[in-house]
């Protein structure tokens, strides 16, 4: 594989809430136009990674370089600026109940681009179109759409503004596994033809499968293991043994060999 | 970064442009003018062929408006060529051949004339739906609350402590400092116009009276609407919307029972001793502004405060109290399982249920005026 530029650099990493250490000087790089996957047992901080890295949660000590910009020495614009060229799919999609599905693509480009409404329009139209919602579906208002539908259209606005880094908070959870799948291969199709890099926070062994180009297993605040898919299935670490080779994932790995 | 280019030649009957620069979102609206004005441009012009070979940065933006250009060209029946582009880019240029293709439906919009016709119209029918909420809501709670005369067991202590803590307890410093406020005003304002005539004693029955009468339980009910029924209508409109409600229903259990009687018992019961709180701090207030401002010793007002009322008045304001607690609960539980799926309506809601609490509150007070005038009260 060949080492590309890390447009995510985390070093020596701490967070923690009141005397609580959730991440314990972690090391993690994301790489350019790769899809990474974070897992790890509930509470284990991979929702609190993610969004200690777009700035929702404080750290306590260590540096974060996104895009070769140390987000700690960022000034307001810059921070702005930076923020823009990132895409964020909450994990309950977090669509703007008061707007509409086209409405809610938009807002990211009506606030941040100076171009016609003509082009708001059509791309807001292409960019649904992309993840797979109809035409039809651009007017409805979020509380009519399903799981599914919710997070396709959040997955639209996220990739409003044509981000570098899309963050993906688990992407898949509470979508039946066909949905799932589809999913699955959607982020995959995107990230190629819109050549971006996917940081995704995941519980969903098929997603690690299918998905990820890298994996990272986060346990006791720290990254226990990263890499493809198969050097997972050779580790050690309990965790992450329990998890690729128990009953579920185990299950996975028989079938992927086979195939 | 750079800026962006389009530049046109005109070779016979075939329009050459060289496209540059960075075809990107941030540049999308720079892009769209130049794209717009090379439609327009050369009409003349057979066919176009256009060189991406010198744009140095594409995404979907760029992408589209590519595509906006060659589609303008070959509807009208010439012929577009795109040359040049980096290989990694074919995927972008072939996704965007495939969406807009059919034309977005247009949000459907109306005669604002019609529209404010109709609003007006549904306003009058949505207080009309309303009252039948209300009054279906006010059913539910008889209902339940029988259930649980028969079976004393099943009622929620826990939950009426709780909220009677949160509505009458908690409640109970506010109350206590707007009266004592209000009635210092109104002695304020009694003596200061009383004295032109000599009158300032009457001042002290003009307090009493319209305290324990009017403004006591009225002030009551209005914070307490403001302040515990929007909160009532906030907290059942999240859980219905966090689905709770639901959940409460299918394990078995009335969410009237176990939501909206014990709260709705508790501002029953709570706007009497709110009222009968708020009401002595009123007196003290209007008290201490007669002596510090209308040198009316306390011994005087006191003397005074006993000719001036009687027990009826005192029963007059607290026989309306606990009645203006049921409409405040009952309007604001309605508002509050009114709340849809968004933000927005649990907002709406909440305003709805202070608004008509307030206006209900007040109405029923003339009601009850016209009532105690006719009995002699």
């Amino acid at each position: 594989m060949t080492k590309k530029n890390a447009v995510i650099k985390m070093r020596d990493l701490e967070v923690g809430f009141g005397n609580q250490t959730v991440l314990d000087h972690l090391d993690l790089d994301v790489r350019e136009g790769e899809i990474l996957g974070v897992v790890g047992g509930s509470g284990a901080g991979k929702s609190v990674l993610l969004r200690t890295i777009i700035g929702l949660v404080p750290k306590r000590h260590g540096s974060i370089e996104v895009l070769g910009v140390d987000l700690a020495k960022v000034n307001e614009a810059e921070r702005r600026t930076l923020e823009r060229r990132w895409g964020v799919l909450f994990q309950q999609g977090a669509l703007f109940s008061s707007l509409t599905v086209r409405q809610n693509v938009q807002f990211p480009m009506r606030e941040n681009l100076e171009i016609s409404q003509q082009l708001m329009d059509e791309m807001a139209m292409a960019k649904l179109e992309m993840v797979g919602l109809t035409p039809q579906d651009a007017n409805k208002f979020p509380s009519e759409l399903s799981g599914g539908m919710t997070k396709r259209a959040a997955l639209a606005r996220a990739l409003a503004l044509d981000p570098e880094i899309v963050f993906l908070d688990e992407p898949t959870s509470g979508l039946d596994p066909i949905s799932a799948g589809d999913f699955d291969e959607l982020i995959r199709t995107l990230q190629q033809t819109l050549e971006i890099t996917v940081f995704m926070v995941t519980h969903d062994l098929e997603s690690l499968y299918t998905a990820c180009d890298r994996i990272a297993v986060l346990a006791d605040g720290k990254v226990v293991a990263d890499g493809p898919i198969a050097n997972m299935l050779e580790s050690e670490h309990p965790w992450v043994k329990t998890y690729f080779q128990g009953k579920r994932g185990g299950m996975l790995a028989d079938r992927q060999m086979n195939a | 970064m750079g800026e962006v280019l389009l530049t046109h030649k005109l070779e016979g009957e075939r329009l050459e442009l060289a496209a540059g620069g960075s075809w990107t979102a941030t540049h999308a609206g720079e892009l769209e003018a130049l794209v717009e004005r090379v439609a327009d441009e050369a009409p003349e012009a057979k066919d176009v062929s256009i060189n991406m070979a010198g744009v140095r940065e594409f995404d979907t933006f760029g992408a589209w408006l590519l595509e906006r250009l060659t589609r303008q060209w070959t509807k009208s029946g010439r012929e577009a060529v795109v040359v040049g582009l980096p290989e990694h880019d074919l995927g972008l240029i072939e996704e965007m051949r495939g969406v807009n293709l059919e034309a977005a439906p247009k949000p459907v919009r109306q005669n604002p004339l019609v529209n404010a016709f109709a609003a007006f119209g549904r306003a009058g029918v949505d207080f009309g739906h309303d009252l039948v909420i209300f009054a279906g809501m006010l059913g539910a709670v008889s209902v339940s609350l029988g259930r649980v005369v028969l079976h004393p067991r099943d009622y929620r202590l826990t939950s009426t402590v709780h909220q009677f803590d949160r509505v009458a307890w908690q409640a109970v410093p506010i109350i206590l400092l707007i009266t004592f406020l209000i009635d210092a005003i109104i002695s304020q304002q009694g003596i200061f116009h009383f004295r032109r005539f000599g009158a300032e004693l009457y001042s002290v029955d003009l307090v009493a009276i319209l305290v324990l009468r009017e403004i006591g339980v009225l002030i009551v009910a209005i914070m307490v609407a403001g302040r515990s029924g929007s909160s009532y209508t906030a907290e059942l409109g999240a859980m219905k919307m966090r689905e709770e409600i639901d959940a409460l229903r299918t394990m078995g259990f009335d969410p009237t029972e176990v939501l909206i009687l014990p709260r709705i018992l508790v501002l029953v019961v709570a706007l009497p001793v709110l009222t009968f709180l708020g009401s002595l701090a009123a007196l003290y207030g209007g008290g201490l502004v007669a002596w510090l401002y209308g040198g009316i010793s306390p011994d005087i007002y006191i003397a005074r405060l006993s000719d001036a009322i009687s027990l009826t008045h005192f029963k007059v304001g607290m026989i309306k109290a606990p009645f203006m607690g049921l409409v405040i609960g009952v309007v604001a539980c309605a508002a509050g399982l009114r709340v849809k799926g968004s933000a927005e309506s649990l907002g709406l809601q909440t305003t709805n249920s202070v608004v008509q609490s307030i206006f209900l509150v007040i109405v029923l007070d003339g009601l009850f005026a016209i009532f105690f005038a006719s009995i002699g009260m």
